[in-house]
């Protein structure tokens, strides 16, 4: 297990979970306080946590085509970019089937998880904590630094806790796009039930690897949880 | 005096993250739908044709029906198994609701693929109408799956009524703990039960994983066939299943109007 192709799987996997956990993380809390802050109509906010919640159902093979169809190399998306916009993706280096393309895939369900995950924290922030700071002349700037940014800290990072997980998971997706991608979970696979390498005692020994891996995930998980708690009513 | 800001407008940064969310979760359905018009024989558009084979074909309509049925099944034992559980657990033995509360998150944050690779090794050997039957093996793994989403529906459900006082006034009036269940306890947490039979329809309906490692044909498996096999048919698939998702989702909404179905609506096909 500790031997090259494994090791570098696992790396793999936790690369792209940690960079699709970041910025799905990132970009989902200011989609998210986009959608909640004032000044934002009503609907806008129901109709995010509506599409968040099918958004983050739609995983796995349907989603791997979905992508295909939009960025494969005969991709709608692709295509109008090269005969309408003379733009080469695949003279640009981007590759669908890269690890650049799966994680753009995952974000899909990631973006949508961060935004349900984190809404009730935003919701949170109460409006006088902010009125408190204007009074006591706290710039915008000052309210982030001093007061919402620790206060959702907790929230924040065991959110993308909660996303480095569900794409250290995930299986379907990936396969879908590239049935040969350097991931954890598609070498568990295709040990498991593949023809050529057929190795099922191999495959048990790494999914306890993978086991281990989020249960340390799961330990830094719980106190985070506390302590974003702590705010809440 | 400082002028108090106009709420009404929206932040231009906002309009800019809120059109960029818009435009990423567009897109690819957008463009699914155009590929799934292009024709299977020229790759032109715009055809009907992909959407026909789809209805035409007897392995869609086999597959979508395993699906459905082991999604029923599943629904059925999960209902059965834990609707009595969750009510004693909540009469009788309060104390045990953290411990189900955390077997309840085993499910959730080991991956199917862990999963499955387990449920294989421990299962083999049994009985082939068991292991062989995707009736047997897959439902009884869908409802390990299911049970974090059955689980916090029912619990949120119980929570919401006031299991004591309905049992002891059913009881006073001569009713048997079956008549007190299904008279009286069912009806108060149908909401919760329904919120939790879609979000176990909508992952069963989804559910690629264990299918494909337990070497079953359900409808996802069939799509990631087409996938390999046809190309643009296989768009016309992906809306549909997008399609079984929102209304999944639509209808679970819909239930979660009505007081005690607030669950947890994240479920896990990836």
């Amino acid at each position: 297990l500790f031997h090259h192709p494994y090791v570098d799987a696992y790396w793999g996997s936790i690369k792209l979970s940690l960079i699709t956990s970041a910025i799905g993380g990132i970009v989902g809390l200011f989609i998210a306080y986009a959608a909640l802050r004032e000044g934002t109509p009503k609907w806008i906010r129901s109709t995010l946590t509506t599409f968040s919640g099918v958004a983050a159902n739609f995983g796995g093979i349907p989603l791997a085509f979905a992508f295909i169809a939009t960025l494969g190399p005969l991709g709608v998306l692709t295509v109008f970019l090269k005969n309408q916009l003379g733009f080469d993706l695949g003279a640009h280096g981007f590759s669908l089937f890269s690890m650049t393309g799966i994680g753009l895939a995952y974000l899909y369900f990631q973006l949508p998880l961060m935004i349900l995950v984190i809404a009730p924290a935003i919701d949170g922030l109460r409006k006088e904590w902010r009125e408190a700071s204007a009074n006591l002349g706290a710039s915008q700037l000052q309210f982030w630094r001093y007061v919402g940014v620790p206060v959702l800290m907790p929230s924040i990072l065991g959110a993308m806790i909660l996303l480095f997980g569900n794409s250290f998971a995930a299986y379907a997706t990936a396969y879908g796009i590239n049935s040969g991608a350097n991931l954890i979970t598609i070498f568990i696979g295709s040990y498991y039930s593949g023809n050529v390498l057929n190795n099922p005692h191999l495959a048990q020994a790494m999914a306890f690897g993978m086991f281990v891996v989020l249960a340390v995930m799961m330990v830094v998980y719980i106190p985070l949880q506390r302590r974003a708690a702590r705010w809440a009513k | 005096v400082g002028e108090v800001k106009s709420r009404s407008r929206m932040a231009p940064s906002a309009v800019f993250w809120l059109v960029l969310g818009g435009l990423y979760f567009f897109i690819p359905l957008l463009t699914t739908f155009l590929f799934s018009l292009k024709s299977n024989q020229t790759g032109t558009c715009c055809t009907a044709g992909n959407y026909s084979w789809v209805i035409h074909n007897g392995l869609f309509w086999h597959s979508l029906k395993i699906s459905f049925l082991l999604a029923l099944e599943t629904i059925a034992i999960s209902l059965v198994l834990f609707v009595p559980t969750i009510y004693w657990v909540h009469l009788k033995v309060p104390k045990l609701r953290p411990v189900l509360g955390f077997l309840a998150l085993i499910p959730f944050v080991v991956p199917p693929i862990v999963m499955v690779v387990g449920l294989l090794k421990f299962y083999k050997g049994s009985p082939s109408w068991f292991y062989g039957q995707p009736w047997g093996f897959l439902a009884g793994a869908y409802v390990i799956l299911a049970f974090p989403y059955m689980f916090f529906s029912l619990d949120a459900g119980f929570r919401s009524i006031d299991v004591h006082t309905l049992t002891e006034a059913s009881q006073s009036l001569g009713a048997s703990w079956t008549t007190t269940l299904f008279k009286v306890i069912l009806p108060n947490i149908r909401a919760a039960a329904l919120a939790g039979s879609f979000l176990a329809l909508a992952i069963v309906m989804g559910e690629y994983t264990i299918a494909n490692l337990a070497a079953f044909h359900t409808f996802p498996i069939f799509i990631q066939y087409v996938n390999e096999t046809q190309g643009f048919p296989a768009g016309a698939l992906t809306l549909l299943s997008f399609g079984i998702t929102w209304a999944a989702m639509g209808s679970l909404l819909l239930v979660g109007r009505k007081r005690g179905a607030r669950a947890a609506t994240i479920v896990g096909a990836r």
